[in-house]
């Protein structure tokens, strides 16, 4: 498992390719890679700053890799999440999960994504032309975490 | 202990972390949001929609009714909007 908290960008072909070099095991790669988009709602969003918890970022998103592998029969989870000034186009966050077959692989990256969001301490703060403002959390992020409860 | 704000909480109290001598009549965080909102307007303000404050102690995730001590490292966020 690697787990990165990193100001600079990530290049996702070298990550692929650290996780699979040497191996022929692995069946299935799936890779979720999350952006700055340049709206919200009908805003022209300019930058984005994402503000984190040093120490406690990286220990959830370990812990929730590690609920992952115990979930899912898993050959390598690497999540790289950025932190700082972005602007729309930039990424922000990477998600790789290996597996031998494409369900696990599938729906553990799935399943990464929708406790990071509401679990790891990260925030927003977007720049439109109206301001700089805190970007609210979403009833229907808490939602696709209860769906991996039931 | 040792007290820490991140995103609209920091901005609103205006700083980022600040030593505490926890009170002995405090028990826990919801006791601990009680008497920082004694501090100020601006501790007030940022305390004020208990529904928008996730608390964290020695960085993990905790109910409000989470025992404390004076040892303790509080984290106060609002909800997580990564990824």
């Amino acid at each position: 498992m690697k787990v990165r908290v990193q100001s600079q960008d990530f290049d996702i072909t070298a990550e692929i390719n650290d996780l699979r070099s040497g191996r022929t095991d692995i069946g299935a790669i799936v890779t979720f890679t999350g952006l700055v988009r340049d709206f919200h709602g009908d805003h022209i969003v300019r930058k984005m700053t994402l503000e984190h918890f040093p120490g406690m970022a990286e220990k959830q998103l370990r812990e929730i890799c590690q609920t992952a592998e115990g979930r899912w029969p898993l050959q390598g989870i690497t999540v790289i999440h950025r932190h700082g000034p972005l602007k729309p186009g930039d990424q922000i966050v990477l998600v790789i999960a290996l597996s031998a077959h494409r369900e696990a692989a599938f729906e553990a990256a799935e399943f990464i994504m929708d406790w990071l969001k509401t679990d790891a301490p990260f925030w927003k703060k977007e720049e439109t032309e109206q301001g700089a403002e805190w970007v609210a959390a979403k009833e229907s992020d808490s939602q696709k975490c209860k769906k991996w409860q039931e | 202990m040792e007290l820490l704000y991140f995103a609209q909480l920091r901005e609103t109290i205006g700083h980022g972390a600040e030593t505490l001598s926890l009170p002995e009549n405090i028990a826990d965080v919801a006791g601990l949001i009680a008497h920082l909102r004694e501090k100020g307007d601006a501790y007030r303000a940022a305390f004020d929609d208990k529904a928008l404050i996730r608390v964290a102690v020695n960085q993990t995730h905790v109910s409000f009714d989470h025992p404390l001590t004076d040892r303790d490292e509080v984290a106060f966020f609002p909800p997580m909007t990564g990824g």
